[in-house]
């Protein structure tokens, strides 16, 4: 059965889900990416307020394509972003803002997934490129904080009816369903040295 | 054609998509190819972008040598993709490298890409790919050792394994083996061109990329990241003879949502293909 997230969430409701879980939200949910992250850091570092409390809540990794009407902003297409390109601010930035729930597609890097498990934060994965069902289910853009980054960073912050189905894909467990994934690779990569000699520094010894 | 491409998949895809769903066997894996093609069905009917990366537009036009043009393509392609920014919408993708300021209207220096290539005769023939920065940012370029054969299949295998749940798998994955550094580039994203139910001509490519394909299956890195048997939709290969000296291979990871269209020139007046 898919159980519904209605945040704020408590610790204790994030700390029940498993990886598996199949979820989907209802309530409030707002946007961040690359620039809002790095803002929203700079801001509470310096012991300023963020335009909106996000204790509890819930971050979605996305930058919409959406138009104005008359009657406000209509989302066209709003699917999940890679979260992966957050990693070097995300523990920090969930520390910080006490938010819940990271949607986003694509995974976290291990030792961000340990952060998880110490701050009880999970993540939700939503099919990356869904962008128009992940539309449908949002039903009014509420505010948009920071446009100055631009409309794909700007803070979105949405009102969302079961908006899913989201897989739990980082739990505070410790378990990461992206990790064996990653384990499996290394187990098919060949030795160490070599691969890491292709990956990262090409060929040293050229003919 | 940046509509249809920007709303649709080719037919092939969504075949190759179905056909996923029907094989699952994971719970999780199942939900993920449900979810891929409930959206492709939303955004035909709402004729809304499939993704709202919508990507940037990359043209490859063959255009005939004896074929005179009364206008300026490069200039005409910039604006039917300023035109489609405003009209379908499309996000606005396109910034400078530096200081990061968004042009709004993916058009900017030297993008959209327009790739040409003379061909004999009066055709004229333009295909489209609309590439997402999840997919192209684990594009790769490995200058191998000419002894070294044996590593091209590892280098795909670590570029799709390296990439894992990012590039929004199953990917299409384009290989372009040979040429020089920029000439394989180039191969590995023609070869997204090719549909997933047209084999490759050259026996020996074909045969590889069965086996590239089923070796990167076997990663288990699955649908989205999550797990499962199908991470990539196919292997496509393209080649080009090289340098005695060296052996370049480079990978374009295209999504799932492997969005291309074709117009052709039929007559005086350009035709939009269904793919």
């Amino acid at each position: 059965m898919k159980k519904q997230l209605v945040p704020p969430l408590s610790e204790k409701q994030v700390r029940q889900l498993k990886v598996g879980d199949i979820v989907s939200i209802t309530g409030q949910m707002v946007t961040a990416r690359d620039k809002a992250y790095a803002r929203a850091i700079e801001l509470l570092r310096a012991g300023k307020r963020l335009p909106l409390d996000l204790r509890g809540g819930i971050v979605y990794h996305c930058g919409p394509l959406a138009i104005k009407n008359k009657n406000g902003w209509k989302i066209l297409s709003a699917g999940p972003t890679t979260s992966a390109r957050l990693d070097s601010m995300q523990a920090e930035f969930i520390e910080r803002t006490g938010v819940r729930a990271l949607v986003g597609k694509g995974g976290l890097s291990e030792n961000i997934a340990d952060a998880l498990t110490r701050l009880g934060c999970v993540y939700l994965a939503f099919t990356g490129g869904a962008g128009v069902l992940a539309g449908q289910a949002i039903k009014e853009v509420q505010k948009i904080f920071w446009r100055d980054l631009g409309d794909a960073e700007a803070l979105w912050v949405l009102r969302v009816q079961d908006f899913g189905p989201l897989v739990v894909a980082v739990d505070t467990f410790g378990n990461n369903l992206y990790a064996s994934k990653i384990r499996l690779m290394k187990a098919t990569g060949g030795s160490g040295s070599r691969r890491n000699d292709m990956l990262r520094n090409g060929r040293r010894r050229h003919p | 054609m940046l509509r249809r491409a920007a709303t649709t998949l080719p037919k092939d895809v969504i075949e190759a998509l179905e056909k996923c769903r029907r094989r699952g066997r994971d719970k999780v894996a199942i939900l993920q190819f449900e979810c891929m093609l409930k959206n492709l069905e939303l955004a035909r009917k709402l004729s809304a972008p499939i993704c709202q990366d919508t990507g940037t537009p990359i043209f490859f036009v063959k255009l005939g040598n004896d074929l005179k043009l009364d206008f300026d393509l490069i200039s005409g392609l910039r604006k039917a993709v300023m035109e489609a920014t405003r009209s379908i919408p499309l996000r606005a993708n396109l910034v400078d490298p530096l200081n990061r300021v968004n042009t709004k209207t993916n058009v900017g220096d030297g993008m959209p890409a327009v790739h040409t290539e003379l061909v004999p005769g009066k055709r004229l023939q333009i295909d489209l790919l609309v590439k997402g920065a999840g997919a192209e940012n684990w594009s790769r370029l490995y200058m191998l050792r000419p002894s070294e054969r044996e590593l091209i299949e590892r280098a795909v295998l670590l570029t799709i394994g390296e990439a894992g749940g990012q590039p929004c798998p199953p990917t299409v994955v384009g290989v372009g083996i040979g040429g020089s550094a920029e000439v394989a580039c180039l191969l590995a994203k023609k070869a997204l061109l090719r549909p997933l139910d047209e084999p490759n001509k050259d026996r020996q490519l074909a045969r590889l990329e069965h086996r590239f394909t089923r070796a990167a299956n076997e990663l288990g890195i699955g649908p989205m990241g999550l797990g499962g048997k199908t991470t990539v939709l196919g292997v496509h290969i393209e080649k080009a003879s090289c340098h005695t000296a060296s052996l370049p291979v480079a990978i374009n990871l295209q999504c799932w949502a492997a969005r291309r269209a074709s117009a052709k020139l039929v007559g005086d007046r350009m035709r939009v293909e269904v793919p």
